[in-house]
């Protein structure tokens, strides 16, 4: 894909970006970029007007009251609210240089580089083992051991592979909550997306695998780049680079995870952070 | 308000009904009426459809008519009460004696309980007959060929007529393979024959060398079946009237029976509790794995049993890829708004439709329009059609079609009942919109599937009205599976238990001695109906455990 530096979709851009906005580091290029983007649900506006840009190969972390519309942003970038009826937008999302409403992109082949673990955890009723190849089969790999390895590694990566090991046929159905979300979040990572978008993704597990989950994000962002909705203002602070507040449909204040939770610009993010609302 | 009134008063009535209470009594009482009814149903038909089978006791009857006294041999079937106009009722019994040719063509009687004194004799014997049904009566003698008349009282009476007896039903079953077989070829050969002289003709491509050919073999085939096999066949039917068996009936009269027509005889009243229940297992056994006899009202009903089986299967086959394209295309792709909404209701009107318009949908576009395209195409020429008439084929097809709504309205519900994040995950993983369907949606959506199907069988097997214009028979001459290649044979007309039960019960000239034959049958069908969908059933449960919901 054409490179493009954060630079280029500046100048391409004619909406002024009024926060305190780019990735601020420089050299880090900007790689899901919203411009102005208002969204619908019907004659709800339920984002209004966002404009952010998420750097390559680093987390970002979307924090902020219940229904405030971190999910829907979210759900946004890979088109996943497509198929909800009556929904429509405004602006622009643009993921490493290209729209992701171009008329000629197929949606599937923009989703097969954005993966998603969602709110709400989804296995199939499958086997764990196919559950964790779909991606794969779907996309047309049937190499046995091509699978077979994907499946170990992606396993591992979400820390699941000693509990799910012995039981790689049994069906995914009959894993408790949180493995369940562990198994979403392997066969997340199992296609190898550039992006990952994850949506509360450690809300139903325990401790432990919560800091395994934080673990994974911290090397994935190697190779990838993690957007992350949390609630857990810890979680942001260690996992994430930049932060995002969003309060009504509105972002309040976008910056590096340090400058927010140590000396953000605005009043509403003191008040969330240090828990005086949301 | 002017007094508060007691609260205590107040809230025990209320309590009981948000609790629900009388609305639970009215549901249960609900689900009772119904279970009680179809329970009652169930019963009727169990109770006088294995009642058949049963081997009663043969009772002598001496009746008083106006002084004179008569007696009958026969089973009593049952007592009821008569009411003429204008008169008090009269206690009536009605018993079976068998012996049409005796009794004008009758095989039961009434009397008047009052009028009757009974005994039950030790050596009656019930004869099984291939026509005019049962005979009963006291065994006399055994007229064999060749030999001395062998006494009923003789040691060797028994054996030697169960041995006789195999003997004759050994020649019935190789005369029914000769004319089936050797003869039947023949005269398939030579239909063959003419019907490619036909077609020669239809198409006006004459070949004067090869219709002398085909002359010349279909001579050869005459001379073949007037020189030997007619004379083979002529003898071994003759053979069949060699022996003979001697009853005396009730009245004193003795009666002679060819051993040709006997298929089994027994003694009812020497038979132990176990010899009934052995006979009446025999009964069941030969009544569905049997060929009827006489119209319909004896013998079994093994080709109603196959033509319904084979039917419905068939059925099955056309009406689920059809019903869950329609259902996929309505609930995933179609656009959902008005136009949509009405196909969606005219779907579910379609099943109020009476299924005898169906009948004659299929008549005129399966059988008269496909068919007979078929036939003009493939089979040109040919005086009768093959295609272009009532066929197990059309049936299926109209029956699939007269219950594809419950398939369309089944497959819709679980499709559109797979969770959304199910296929969000899915499309998450780059899977198209197919992809989710063939590889998601649709697996998860089998039992709903399955549903559908148990609901389409259990009212396309039991259906007559259509079947009776696109393709059921009263008595075919071939089973639609088996016989020769290709062993399922789309073209043939079959037989149905439904209307079995509609020919035997309503249509045939003896009703009282066919309404056994109806309760049996209407057994026969409800197990049937029953085991495709136990088996339909048991997939389901096999799938919905696989599909089950894990724990959380
Ligand atoms: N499918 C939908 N149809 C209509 N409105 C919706 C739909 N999904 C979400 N909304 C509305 O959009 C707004 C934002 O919802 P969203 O799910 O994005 O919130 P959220 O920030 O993710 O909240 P939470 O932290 O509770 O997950 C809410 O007011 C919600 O009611
Ligand atoms: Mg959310």
């Amino acid at each position: 894909m054409p490179a493009m530096t954060a630079n280029d979709i500046k100048t391409s851009a004619p909406s002024v970006v009024s926060h305190a906005a780019g990735s601020g580091a420089p050299g880090v290029p900007d790689y899901i970029s919203c411009r102005n983007y208002s969204f619908y649900y019907g004659p709800n506006k339920v984002l209004h007007e966002i404009s952010l840009d998420i750097p390559e190969r680093q987390v970002t972390a979307f924090i902020g009251p219940s229904g405030c519309g971190k999910s829907t942003l979210l759900r946004n970038f890979n088109r996943m609210n497509d198929l909800i009826d009556g929904v429509h937008h405004d602006g622009d999302i643009i993921v490493s240089g290209r729209t992701i409403y171009d008329p000629h992109l197929e949606v599937t082949s923009l989703r097969k580089r954005i993966g998603m673990v969602f709110q709400k955890s989804n296995p199939f009723p499958k086997s764990i083992y196919e559950n964790i190849v779909y991606g794969l089969r779907v996309a047309g790999v049937n190499d046995k051991r091509v699978l077979d390895q994907c499946v170990e590694e992606a396993l591992r990566g979400a820390a699941l592979w000693d509990e799910a090991k012995d039981r790689l046929s049994a069906s995914a159905l009959g894993l408790s909550g949180g493995q369940q979300q562990r198994l979403c979040i392997a066969r997340a990572i199992a296609v190898q997306p550039e992006i990952l978008l994850m949506d509360e993704p450690c809300s139903a597990l325990d401790p432990i695998a919560t800091s395994k989950v934080e673990e994974l994000i911290l090397e994935l962002k190697k190779s990838f780049t993690v957007v992350i909705v949390t609630h857990n203002m810890q979680q942001a602070a260690r996992v994430s680079d930049r932060t995002a507040l969003f309060y009504l449909g509105r972002l309040v204040e976008y910056d590096t995870t340090l400058k927010i939770f140590t000396n953000p610009s605005q009043k509403q993010t003191e008040d969330y952070i240090t828990g005086r609302f949301g | 308000m002017a007094a508060s009134p007691d609260p205590k008063a107040l809230t025990i009535p209320t309590r009981r009904y948000v609790a629900g209470e009388p609305m639970v009594w009215l549901t249960a009482m609900g689900l009772t009426l119904s279970l009680t009814l179809v329970f009652f149903l169930l019963c009727v038909v169990v109770w006088n459809g294995l009642g058949v089978f049963w081997p009663s006791r043969v009772v002598e009857f001496s009746v008083d008519q106006g002084g004179k006294r008569e007696v009958f041999l026969g089973i009593e079937i049952k007592r009821q009460l008569k009411r003429a106009p204008g008169k008090a009722g009269v206690n009536e019994i009605q018993i079976f004696t068998g012996n049409k040719e005796n009794y004008n063509g009758q095989a039961f009687q009434y009397f008047d309980v009052s009028s009757i004194t009974t005994r039950t004799p030790e050596g009656v014997m019930l004869v099984e007959r291939m026509e005019r049904g049962h005979a009963i009566g006291q065994p006399v003698e055994l007229r064999i060929k060749g030999e001395a008349p062998l006494k009923a009282d003789d040691a060797k009476f028994d054996s030697r007529l169960a041995q006789l007896i195999s003997e004759v039903g050994h020649r019935r079953e190789e005369i029914k393979s000769f004319e089936k077989g050797v003869i039947g070829r023949g005269a398939q050969e030579m239909k063959e024959l003419e019907d490619e002289k036909r077609a020669m003709a239809a198409t006006k491509r004459l070949d004067p060398a090869r219709i002398k050919q085909i002359d010349e073999k279909i001579a050869e085939l005459n001379k073949d079946f007037t020189d030997n096999l007619d004379p083979k066949r002529k003898a071994l039917r003759a053979q069949q009237d060699d022996h003979q068996l001697v009853l005396k009936i009730a009245s004193g009269e003795e009666k002679v029976i060819s051993l040709g027509v006997v298929i089994d005889t027994v003694y009812p009243n020497k038979l132990s509790v176990i010899g009934q229940f052995g006979r009446f297992l025999r009964n069941a056994f030969l009544f569905v794995w049997e060929d009827p006899r006489e119209a319909n009202t004896e013998g079994g009903i093994f080709p109603a049993i196959v033509g319904t089986f084979v039917m419905t299967i068939l059925m099955s086959v056309a009406v689920v890829p059809f019903g869950v394209l329609a259902a996929i295309y309505l609930r995933e792709y179609a656009k959902q708004g008005l136009f949509v909404r009405i196909v969606r209701i005219s779907v579910n009107n379609l099943a109020g439709v009476p299924s005898i318009v169906f009948g004659v949908f299929g008549l005129g576009f399966f059988v008269y329009i496909v068919g007979g395209s078929i036939d003009s195409f493939f089979y040109p020429g040919r005086p009768d059609p093959v295609f272009g008439t009532g066929a197990v084929l059309w049936a299926s097809l109209t029956l699939a079609l007269m219950t594809v709504p419950v398939v369309i309205v089944a497959t819709e519900e679980s499709i559109a009942s797979v969770p959304r994040g199910m296929r969000e995950g899915s499309l998450a993983c780059g899977a198209s919109k197919w992809q989710t369907i063939q590889r998601i949606v649709l697996p998860a959506s089998i039992p709903g599937i399955l549903t559908g199907l148990i609901l389409a069988m259990a009212r396309g097997a039991g259906e007559v009205a259509p079947l009776m214009l696109v393709g059921v028979v009263k008595l075919a001459p071939a089973l639609p599976v088996g016989g020769d290649f290709p062993f399922l044979h789309l073209d043939y007309k079959f037989m149905h238990l439904g209307f079995h039960i509609y020919d035997v019960g309503f249509q045939s000239p003896d009703s009282e001695a066919a309404k056994p034959m109806v309760f049996a049958t209407t057994l026969v069908l409800i197990l049937l109906v029953l085991a495709l969908n136990l088996s339909a059933i048991m997939i389901r449960e096999r799938l919905r455990r696989k599909y089950a919901t894990g724990a959380f």
